[in-house]
């Protein structure tokens, strides 16, 4: 199974996983886990979650590894799925406006019939929104990313043509902004 | 005035194509670097029809945002708006009944034929074929009729609701859809025997606009354009859905990477299509179309919840952020054109304007999806 192997290498790349992750991740593994999903996230709401791996129910959220990590981590995480064969659906962003941050959102899917997607996290400060880019690793990438960079005002460090895509060539505003006023 | 401009060798001009060139239905615009017939770079320009569906799912209620779906593909809006209660249903934990589900794999593949058949004869027309499209519409018409019969529109459907379907099918429709499909079948053949073997057309496409499957990859392209590069990929079959394991049909793969492959793929999925309808219209269960308790106001739990569907483009995913209230957090909508059209700027270095242009009808744009 591909989910495996390429958890067993995220996993890696968090040498030292909160305890707190560890335990989120121990239990949906075991046994009746829709019982367990289904309670879960109803509880522990509001809460900014900690870096870490976790494996979801596909059928409950239409994705099964779901990591959050800093932005340092992103490339190295993008290059192991890279390597593993996925290809990149999206990039997106949401606005964590009560959390002062920025998310930036990356799904990877495959080809094959060994199903398995993969949502890529990272936060960012909103007052100076910095991730690095992907478009190095993935070409299709560059669009999206401008596309959030519309959105959300993110800035994508080594973009090599950061200009507003789907909004007018001028726009200097963030539509998708929680205090975004037209 | 100056007198005209001579183009020394060796120097290049830049080309606008679009926004509003027919060739790239609707409003799209490609900047290209020509030197003469060829290109040596191209820079694809967006955002012409723009109007921002994810903020309005996002200061919307759920029900608000169901029109929006179908105003992104107005080809084969029912894929679209078929994602969108799946992904709500998903989020909610809305329980479809099985004849519902039924009605909306059957409706989804009639838009999918009337989709494909709408881009076959657009797709002539570009390479300077005109008569197919007639052929084309006349076909669709039938289609189109048919639904807006059930439906109440034409081309911007909002036919399904969360948990089921807004209106039931009758006898009328059963009938229609079952004398479709000989119809279809004979057109098929029609269209194959008029288009497919004539040596212009096939001397236009053959070997010619590579999409390779590793460029598919890197660029996240579906649908087609990936089953013309030989990838096995149909969200259907790998990540199925709705009813969709219950039929039994093919996914249409070609291994040459170029227009005709694409073209072959399309034209084989409007059988597959038929199969599935074939098959639903036979196993079409009784039963009530609206599941018997369902929220009166729809409020997912607080998640991040991702539903895709195998529209006639590509795979479209939705997105949906839910922090508990009656509006979606985030509604982010990925929208399968888009992907295959950002390859684009890649794949025709180099070729000659006529050829880029086939490659960019070979990918089935549709431009208000794209810019959404």
């Amino acid at each position: 199974m591909i989910k495996d192997t390429v958890l067993q290498l995220i996993r890696e790349l968090f040498p030292d996983p909160d305890p707190v992750v560890e335990e989120i991740v121990a239990e949906p593994a075991e046994g009746d886990e829709a019982e367990d999903a289904k309670k879960k996230p109803a509880k522990k709401k509001e809460k900014p979650r900690e870096n870490g791996v976790i494996e979801r129910d596909h059928a409950q959220y239409g994705y099964d590894i779901d990591v959050q990590l800093a932005p340092g981590e992103l490339l190295a995480t993008v290059v192991i799925l890279d390597k593993a064969g996925f290809f990149l659906e999206s990039v997106t962003g949401v606005d964590w406006i009560k959390e002062d941050q920025l998310e930036v959102v990356y799904d990877f899917s495959r080809y094959d019939f060994d199903t398995c997607r993969a949502v890529i996290r990272t936060r960012t400060p909103r007052a100076e929104p910095k991730v690095p880019t992907i478009s190095k690793i993935f070409p299709g990438a560059g669009w999206h990313e401008r596309e959030t960079h519309d959105f959300f005002g993110i800035k994508f460090d080594g973009h090599p043509h950061l200009v507003p895509l789907l909004l007018p060539e001028d726009a200097d505003f963030h539509p998708l902004l929680k205090d975004f006023k037209p | 005035m100056s007198g005209p401009i001579h183009i020394q060798p060796g120097e290049t001009f830049t080309l606008n194509v679009g926004p509003q060139h027919p060739a790239t239905h609707g409003v799209l615009r490609v900047k290209m670097e020509m030197d003469g017939e060829y290109i040596v770079k191209a820079e694809t320009v967006l955002g012409y029809i723009h109007r921002m569906h994810e903020l309005m799912g996002e200061n919307r209620t759920y029900p608000q945002v169901l029109p929006n779906l179908s105003r992104l593909d107005y080809l084969g809006a029912l894929g679209y708006t078929h994602g969108h209660v799946l992904a709500v249903e998903r989020a909610a934990g809305i329980e479809v009944p099985e004849r519902a589900e039924y009605i909306r794999a059957i409706t989804v593949e009639l838009n999918r034929v009337a989709s494909h058949l709408f881009w076959f004869g657009a797709f002539v027309m570009d390479l300077g074929g005109f008569t197919p499209l007639m052929y084309a519409i006349e076909d669709r018409e039938y289609i189109l009729d048919m639904l807006e019969a059930v439906t109440g529109s034409r081309l911007t459907y909002c036919y399904y609701r969360f948990g089921g379907l807004y209106n039931d099918i009758d006898d009328e429709f059963v009938d229609r859809a079952r004398a479709f499909i000989p119809r279809m079948r004979k057109s098929l053949k029609k269209y194959d025997a008029l288009v497919t073997g004539n040596i212009i057309f096939r001397k236009r496409l053959d070997g010619i606009g590579p999409i390779s499957a590793e460029m598919c990859r890197k660029y996240g392209a579906t649908g087609p354009v990936a089953r013309g590069a030989g990838i096995d990929f149909d969200v259907r079959k790998n990540e199925p859905y709705s009813v969709y394991p219950e039929f039994d049909f093919d996914v249409p793969v070609y291994d040459e990477c170029d227009s005709l492959a694409r073209y072959n793929v399309r034209m084989d999925e409007m059988e597959q299509s038929l199969r599935i309808i074939e098959q639903g219209l036979d196993k079409l269960p009784d039963g009530p179309i609206m599941p018997k308790k369902k929220p009166k106001l729809i409020k997912p739990p607080a998640g991040d919840y991702y539903q895709a569907v195998e529209t006639a483009r590509g795979s479209f995913g939705i997105r949906i952020v839910s922090d508990g209230t009656k509006n979606a957090y985030r509604f982010k909508l990925r929208s399968p054109t888009y992907s295959n059209m950002s390859l684009f700027d890649e794949a025709c270095e180099g070729m000659m304007i006529m050829d880029a242009l086939a490659l960019m009808g070979s990918l089935d744009l549709v431009i208000p999806e794209i810019d959404r």
